[in-house]
């Protein structure tokens, strides 16, 4: 089915249920309860879920399948926020025109990008990725460009967006004023309320999980080709590449521009929940966030940069926003003075020191789970059916290869 | 004239002339051994052969069109496989991965963007490879990481993967070495059937006499980065300039 063999069409599937459900997955705690601050299935998270789920997986054609650590793809996230927001100041607020046109530029840019960064590998590519981006960084920061050509383009430290004097030359009487597409608002959500419990499902998320899932079956695809064949051959070994009759270097040139495409894509839709595009989606953090991603979900596994895209967003948004008044409630059956102290313990890791938390789990997964999450999955199936089947199986399921 | 023709090759690294006035013309279809002692210049040689070293002076044709200048895999492209001295295979990747590779590129050139197309629906590349496993002996290991193999497997399968892609000059850099006897007689017997079997010119740099006078038809024998004699093996075996240089004074 949709040329995938078997075991590819399961994990779409799985993916495919995971993300149209995932209002329901998402919110297992009742409204009100204690728990439901660990609910995840408000818009703007689950949003955030499927555009980073994107830009992890287009990170992953390049760093998964031929080891090239790019440091400065967040710039292509930028690059497509800020073509959406022109086409929303240009011609109107549907999301139609600006995200093809995110994808074509932060292509052209990655065609530049890779063209220089790739006549090196190894941490001296990564080195030049990061250049670039800072680069690109500092250039929308400053409105460099604009200045030199007289108008704002990337309307500096503000960011760019839409203004009522700009010219919106489609935009129609009845036009919501707000990103949409043919009428759709990304904003609008929908309420569906069974017994104490409320799920969202909103119009934005539904958009962006539409494409994530388009993009994850592409890179399936590309992942199942020739085309990957060569990239993972790159990654194994370059010398016997060269040697076998392969130009290497157009093949990571193509792939980079892939990833690059990705993350203008994720980047596109960045603003099209939110129309609104500034410098900071290209700073260093960012590029260094969706290489944590993807390393906590597993490299060069299908499904495991979306997972740790998840997770990471999870994480970001559920613990940042845990302050001492929760702790306190959490900790009121205790004694007094030991729920100070167990307050003045855990206050370090929630809230602002959030990344403190995702520190201690990326340590523990790199060093535990190499393969990250994906392994852990693997290694938790393999350990139920020991538990089940015996032996026989164990060894069967052990001398495949891990995906 | 031979398909491969070097003519006055040199080659100067900082103060070592490493090849200096190299002529050697290797005949189609036989084996031309290469040997000397360490130092001699045998790898320099082999590397201005496959593009990883430009010489300093002289020229190298094959099939009557120059190799310098050329990159290693534009110089794979014309028919020239290189089988490397420790196995270079693709270790990440299953044995028939890595004999998918070179069939790919034989027959799709040294870049083509097939990004959506199943590998699985390459029926005839398929077909290929698992012949060319069958021929191999590795029919049974085409599911094995290729890096879990022995040296002697690796060596069997990089040697498949050069000649699935059917090249006219295989050029062979110590193929057995560090190889124990077994694996090593292993390699002799797969080169002497390949050499039967196929129109195949080799071109072969090794240590080991027993490999040399097993396969050879013809040796140049190397010396301080010159050639010191051309011969055929049973006359190379009796000269006393060659035992001299090479084989030293007590064999």
């Amino acid at each position: 089915m949709l040329g995938l063999n078997k075991k590819d069409v399961t994990l779409l599937t799985f993916v495919a249920v995971l993300a149209l459900f995932a209002p329901f997955i998402l919110n297992p705690f009742p409204e009100g309860s204690a728990m439901a601050q660990f609910n995840a299935g408000y818009p703007d998270l689950m949003q955030r879920f499927a555009i980073f789920g994107i830009f992890a997986i287009g990170f992953n054609l390049l760093f998964g399948l031929t080891g090239y650590l790019s440091f400065g793809h967040a710039a292509f996230l930028g690059i497509g926020s800020y073509a959406v927001v022109w086409m929303y100041k240009l011609l109107d607020y549907n999301v139609l025109w600006g995200l093809p046109l995110a994808v074509v530029i932060s292509g052209i840019f990655a065609l530049g990008i890779g063209y220089v960064s790739l006549r090196r590998s190894g941490i001296y590519f990564s080195i030049l990725t990061l250049a670039f981006a800072q680069m690109m960084f500092a250039i929308s920061y400053s409105d460099l460009l604009g200045r030199f050509v007289g108008t704002t383009i990337t309307n500096g430290e503000t960011g760019l967006q839409v203004y009522t004097s700009d010219p919106q030359i489609l935009l129609g009487a009845n036009e919501p004023n707000t990103p949409h597409l043919f009428g759709l608002v990304m904003n609008n959500s929908f309420f569906l309320e069974v017994g104490a419990w409320q799920f969202t499902f909103n119009v934005g998320y539904y958009f962006s999980a539409i494409v994530m899932l388009v993009m994850f079956y592409l890179s399936v695809r590309i992942f199942r080709s020739p085309f990957g064949l060569m990239l993972r051959a790159i990654k194994s070994n370059n010398t016997r590449m060269s040697y076998t009759g392969l130009n290497p270097r157009p093949y990571t040139l193509a792939v980079f521009v892939i990833s690059g495409m990705y993350a203008g894509l994720a980047g596109g839709l960045m603003a099209a929940m939110d129309p609104l595009a500034g410098a900071e989606r290209m700073q260093w953090t960012a590029s260094g966030e969706v290489v944590l991603m993807t390393i906590l979900g597993g490299t060069g596994t299908l499904i495991g940069p979306v997972l740790g895209a998840g997770f990471i967003k999870y994480f970001e948004n559920i613990f940042s926003k845990i302050n001492d008044n929760v702790l306190h409630q959490w900790f009121s059956f205790m004694p007094d003075g030991l729920e100070d102290a167990m307050v003045f313990i855990v206050h370090p890791f929630i809230g602002k020191g959030w990344h403190l938390t995702l520190g201690i789990l990326f340590m523990l997964v790199v060093i535990f789970l190499p393969g990250g999450l994906v392994e852990g999955g693997q290694r938790l199936a393999a350990w139920i059916r020991s538990k089940r089947g015996g032996a026989e199986e164990n060894t069967k399921s052990s001398t495949e290869p891990a995906e | 004239m031979g398909i491969l023709e070097i003519k006055d090759v040199g080659k100067r690294f900082g103060g070592l002339q490493a090849l200096s006035d190299v002529n050697l013309s290797v005949k189609e279809n036989s084996c031309h051994a290469i040997i000397g002692p360490n130092g001699a210049g045998k790898s320099t040689l082999l590397n201005c052969l496959v593009g990883k070293l430009i010489p300093d002076s002289g020229s190298v044709m094959f099939d009557g069109q120059s190799v310098l200048g050329r990159s290693p895999y534009e110089i794979n492209q014309m028919g020239i496989s290189r089988v490397f001295q420790t196995p270079e295979i693709f270790g990440d990747l299953t044995v028939m991965e890595n004999m998918l590779i070179p069939i790919f590129a034989k027959r799709d050139g040294a870049f083509r963007m097939h990004a959506i197309e199943s590998v699985l629906a390459e029926k005839q590349v398929i077909e290929q490879a698992e012949a060319m496993l069958e021929e191999m002996n590795m029919a049974d290991k085409r599911h094995m990481h290729a890096a879990a193999m022995s040296r002697g497997d690796k060596r069997r399968l990089e040697i498949g993967m050069c000649l699935s892609q059917e090249p006219r000059l295989l050029l062979l850099d110590e193929p057995t070495a560090g190889m124990a006897r077994a694996d090593t007689n292993n390699t002799i017997d797969l080169l002497k059937e390949i050499k039967e079997e196929r129109d195949i010119t080799i071109a072969i740099i090794e240590h080991d006499m027993h490999v040399v006078f097993s396969l050879a038809d013809r040796i140049t024998v190397l010396a301080q980065g010159t050639p010191l004699v051309e011969d055929d093996p049973q006359n190379i075996r009796g000269n006393p300039k060659v035992r001299e240089a090479y084989l030293g004074e007590s064999a």
